[in-house]
């Protein structure tokens, strides 16, 4: 295959997803911003004026946390769908069944992308950092976080031809890991017998470097190292999952 | 030259229940599961060998289940065989089968680029073509209403005109000319012939003999997973329909 039609091909892909997914691409833009919107609005409402946490500046955390957080669920919560959904193209077409998963990913990545600047304007509202360290840091986390992501997704789309129950484990899977992870609450108030566990973490590094790079223009390299750790682990499993059973896709969908 | 090879062919499909039943029986039920994993599973051909040279139009006939449409998605490449060795010389057509392979949410004109282009095809060679095969397939206004509201007749037109305009090499045509009206077949057998003539060889399955009749020269007969009879249509045919009826 050429790069040109490879092009070709996840051009098609994209726009035929985008179409699926969110009939007007308009749709798909205010949709991405104001999920996460929505949703800092009631932890805001709950963990601030009704619980009173402590955090500081707690609307520019939340909302620093919450869209690199939707943006990751957002591509997994889609996987048992990713291959079901075009099971009448897999059946009758040639063509290699992994740019299905990338180009979902790719989707989510590009709304993230275009919702950066709502984080910018809360930046500058409540007062963040402005930061040189975006340059770098902004791309880093988005190339190591889509890796996750896209590799996450190919994974559980693979696993969900054959096993068509796996979506109720991942809702509660996705529940479970958003709990464990310092989303809603600020890694510091981690107790300090468990703060060692956070680098073993899958998602909370990502997590934790978007927020601080938001609020304070910092990257923590340790994080970012483990984060790539992380992108490669799961990749290759992924991988290896695809290449036994993607051939068997046809007969099985 | 020799466009298609089999040999020694055997496709088993494995019996899916544990996995169909759930993540969760399965992990309940792994030692059962995995020996129905290993076991043979349902065999739908069973040591298959032929060979089909440029120019020869093909038919493949049996009842139903007998395994036909195995054996194109096998030539197509969409599956895999589970023993023997497949050797396909030519660029294949898309499966064109019942249902298409169509998005069931993109319209119609949105369905032929995405299918140009996932056939091999750049965008651009398929912008190109797109009015003659919304031309073809006259189905007017319909073009841009999702292929979920087709009747199955539409969609095999709609199939049926962009391989046409594809330039294949070897064509694969599972039953879908059954499903168009009398005026769409009429199109469409010209259209085939008219490939023929190119040197495009056809690969049909059809339960209608006259179309066998008109577009392939020889017939092989699939019966029990096997070949049962392999040779010019005019000496098959009779024999097949004599033992249908
Ligand atoms: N994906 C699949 N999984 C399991 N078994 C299958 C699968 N596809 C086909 N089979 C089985 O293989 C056998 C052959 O099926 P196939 O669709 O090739 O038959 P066919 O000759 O095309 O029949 P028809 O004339 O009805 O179209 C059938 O018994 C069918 O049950
Ligand atoms: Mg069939």
């Amino acid at each position: 295959m050429t790069p040109a039609h490879l092009y070709d091909l996840i051009y098609e892909l994209l726009k035929k997803e985008l179409k699926v997914r969110y009939k007007r691409l308009v749709l798909g833009y205010l949709w991405s911003i104001a999920s996460p919107l929505m949703y800092a609005g009631l932890y805001y409402l709950v963990f601030y004026k009704i619980l009173k946490v402590s955090t500081e500046n707690y609307p520019l955390f939340l909302v620093s946390s919450l869209f690199p957080w939707q943006w990751m669920t957002n591509t997994i919560m889609i996987a048992p769908s990713t291959y079901i959904g075009n099971a009448s193209l897999i059946k009758k077409t040639l063509f290699p069944r992994y740019l299905i998963p990338v180009v979902v990913a790719i989707q989510d990545a590009l709304h993230y992308l275009v919702s950066i600047p709502v984080i910018i304007l809360f930046v500058y509202i409540f007062h963040g950092t402005f930061s040189w360290h975006w340059i770098f840091g902004i791309p880093a986390l988005v190339v190591v976080q889509f890796t996750i992501a896209s590799s996450l997704n190919l994974l559980f789309a693979t696993l969900t031809v054959f096993f068509r129950d796996l979506e109720r484990f991942l809702q509660i899977g996705i529940m479970f890991l958003f709990y464990m992870t310092p989303v809603l609450y600020s890694e510091t108030k981690i107790p300090d017998n468990y703060q060692w566990l956070i680098i073993y973490h899958p998602i909370a590094p990502l997590i934790i470097n978007w927020r601080t790079l938001f609020m304070n223009g910092t990257i923590r390299g340790d994080y970012l190292i483990s984060s790539l750790a992380w992108g490669v682990l799961l990749l290759s499993l992924a991988q290896f999952a695809y290449r036994k059973l993607s051939w068997r896709f046809a007969e099985v969908l | 030259m020799e466009i298609i090879r089999f040999e020694h062919v055997t496709k088993t499909y494995p019996l899916y229940h544990h996995f169909f039943s759930g993540l969760k029986n399965f992990i309940f039920n792994i030692p059962s599961a995995m020996k129905q994993l290993r076991s043979s599973g349902f065999t739908a051909l069973k040591d298959l060998s032929f060979t089909i040279q440029e120019g020869e139009s093909v038919a493949f006939i049996g009842r139903n289940g007998a395994g036909k449409s195995t054996l194109l998605g096998l030539i197509a490449g969409v599956l895999k065989p589970t023993s023997g060795t497949i050797r396909v010389s030519k660029r294949v057509s898309p499966l064109l089968e019942l249902g298409g392979g169509f998005h069931p949410e993109l319209s119609g004109l949105e369905n032929i680029q995405l299918n140009g282009v996932l056939m091999g095809l750049s965008r651009k060679q398929v912008a190109a073509k797109i009015d003659e095969i919304v031309a073809f397939s006259e189905l007017g206004e319909f073009i841009h209403e999702p292929i979920r509201s087709y009747s199955s007749g539409m969609n095999a037109r709609l199939g049926f005109s962009v391989i046409a305009h594809l330039e294949p090499e070897l064509l694969l045509i599972d039953e879908v000319l059954a499903v168009g009206d009398a005026s769409f077949q009429k199109k469409c057998f010209a259209k085939i012939k008219e490939f023929k003539a190119r040197g495009v060889s056809v690969v049909l399955v059809s339960h209608n003999s006259s179309d066998i009749e008109m577009v392939c020269n020889r017939v092989i007969w699939i019966e029990n997973h096997k070949i049962l009879m392999d040779g010019p249509t005019a000496e098959v045919l009779p024999h097949y329909i004599k033992a249908m009826t």
